[in-house]
């Protein structure tokens, strides 16, 4: 199923992007519903989910309540080709500015996730709460927490929610950051060094943190901030911690 | 702007020749990055695992002790009169080298201290840290709080030696650059590398309660007394530590130029203030105290004055 859509939303994709472009932007709720007035601008709703909160089983993000600024400029580095990934750059690259504007608002003014307010217990050396709240220190890894806030619920627009994303999106992330080991090019031999899929992490605080997990350690971790109890209650801030 | 050790020993001279030292110089301040990371060679003392930890007594109370180390606002808000916990000195929960590990600190005490001109016991030195670093009122010596620290970072020592100053301990301080630090040179440091988590104007973010990234300066910050308004100490848990994850990254020089733009700007004033009197205090508490800006005029500003 999963293979199958995803074939299927490329095909379609090669096929709208000839269309031409109208030049009157769709307003954000309506990029969401019916995508942009690029028809290659698809519908959000199609992989995001209706209500924001994506496909986690099939490795589509949560977007609700992300930070505008976040979206926005993923969307911008989705259209600037620092953030590679085949379905999502030609849909940004059909949106104009202004409907990325538009539809990172809109994204933003959905709820935001929210946790148990539950303090953490103390985490297990080897488990996904170790890394997200004590990090890999030997390696120079901070904590998870110690940038993307208490329960992984983010911080500014620079520093997505963690808690409740989808598990495979997040180990995708991770691998995506990790710049792919030099090949030999038999042609030039010289090596050849491929750039990471990701490499649009202000400061290049990322790559690093991804080059020294090991998968089994970002499997984990991913799993660990997707399994953070998600609530419907008010979240108690006093009872979170980042450590 | 741009000093030099002598400017800072003549401080007098700073009050009026500020100008003499604007510099539109800043490429000769830029050096290449040192290579990422590695510390070439050095095997730092490694403390015990936590799985090592007896699920005794002991255990519990060193559990707390670590508890109030991360936590320390929201654990002990009595005596925490800013936003900052001893973690956001001591990285790693206070077991990273270069980064003032408990391990290199606790075995060292007790110790005479010029700071406050006699021998200090290890709570003493703690003290310090609620009194500066941390802009509040220190815990009494024999205080539970104090005592679960205490036998927190003793744990962190097992089988670190008494009384010798181990590699790793403190900042490992870079010498002062030849021709001095440049705060001008620092400011650009900071808007790239350190803006982004400190924020435009140092105060940090938080998230609810809890301090994610601590604020730098203002009235939520370390205050003037607190070891890191030294440049020369900043400078040294900047270049290891910081941008976070990523330290040893900055040059000697950019991690004393923007060091001393963070240390530049006003926070909360020295506890130890005499009668009002920022010269006075200059005078008898900062004046041999390493690097620092207290009590100098930049750019007819007098710094010192603190902020509430």
């Amino acid at each position: 199923m999963r293979n199958f859509s995803y074939k299927y939303l490329v095909t379609l994709l090669c096929l709208t992007s000839i269309a031409p472009a109208p030049a009157v932007a769709a307003d954000g709720n309506s990029i969401m519903v019916n995508g942009g007035s690029n028809p290659a601008a698809m519908a959000c709703v199609s992989c995001h989910g209706s209500d924001g909160k994506g496909m986690p089983e099939s490795g589509f993000p949560r977007l609700s309540g992300l930070p505008a600024g976040y979206i926005a400029k993923q969307l911008r580095d989705f259209k600037a080709g620092t953030r590679e990934h085949a379905l999502m750059q030609p849909v940004a690259s059909a949106l104009s500015d202004e409907e990325i504007l538009n539809v990172a608002n809109a994204y933003a003014a959905q709820a935001m996730v929210n946790v148990a307010s539950a303090s953490p217990d103390r985490p297990v050396q080897g488990t996904g709460a170790w890394i997200a709240q004590r990090g890999a220190w030997d390696r120079g890894i901070p904590e998870c927490s110690s940038c993307h806030g208490p329960a992984g619920l983010g911080v500014g627009n620079s520093f997505p929610p963690l808690a409740g994303q989808s598990a495979i999106y997040l180990a995708a992330q991770l691998q995506a950051w990790k710049v792919k080991p030099a090949v030999a090019d038999k042609k030039h031999h010289a090596k050849k060094q491929e750039l990471a899929a990701r490499r649009n992490d202000p400061n290049g605080l990322m790559q690093h943190i991804a080059a020294d997990l090991t998968d089994a350690e970002i499997k984990a971790v991913a799993e660990y901030y997707a399994g953070i109890e998600v609530s419907d209650e008010p979240v108690d801030a006093s009872k979170l911690r980042l450590r | 702007m741009k000093f030099s050790m002598k400017n800072l020993i003549a401080v007098g001279l700073l009050l009026c020749a500020t100008s003499a030292y604007a510099a539109g110089k800043l490429d000769d301040q830029t050096q290449l990055p040192k290579a990422p990371g590695k510390d070439a060679g050095v095997n730092y003392f490694k403390p015990p695992a936590d799985a090592e930890l007896p699920n005794n007594a002991f255990g519990e109370l060193v559990h707390r002790g670590e508890a109030l180390f991360v936590n320390t606002k929201a654990l002990a808000p009595k005596y925490v009169g800013n936003e900052m916990n001893c973690v956001n000195c001591h990285l790693d929960r206070g077991r990273k080298a270069r980064s003032a590990p408990l391990w290199g600190a606790y075995p060292m005490y007790p110790a005479y201290r010029k700071k406050n001109n006699k021998v200090n016991t290890y709570a003493e030195r703690m003290q310090g840290c609620f009194q500066f670093s941390m802009n509040g009122t220190p815990p009494p010596a024999d205080s539970e709080i104090l005592t679960a620290l205490s036998a927190y970072s003793y744990w962190l020592s097992t089988g670190a030696p008494t009384a010798k100053a181990l590699p790793g301990r403190g900042f490992e301080e870079p010498a002062q650059p030849k021709g001095g630090f440049n705060t001008a040179h620092g400011k650009k440091i900071y808007e790239s590398q350190c803006a982004l988590c400190h924020g435009d104007n140092g105060e940090g973010k938080k998230v609810g309660v809890n301090s994610v990234f601590p604020p730098l300066w203002g009235k939520d910050s370390y205050n003037w007394g607190a070891g890191m308004h030294r440049i020369n100490t900043a400078a040294g848990f900047i270049q290891h530590n910081m941008p976070l994850g990523r330290g040893e990254s900055l040059s000697d020089q950019d991690a004393w130029d923007v060091a001393s733009y963070v240390n530049m700007h006003e926070r909360p004033q020295d506890p130890r203030l005499i009668n009002g009197d920022i010269e006075a205090t200059r005078k008898k508490f900062h004046e041999g105290d390493g690097v620092n800006l207290y009590g100098v005029t930049v750019d007819g500003v007098l710094i010192g004055q603190g902020i509430k």
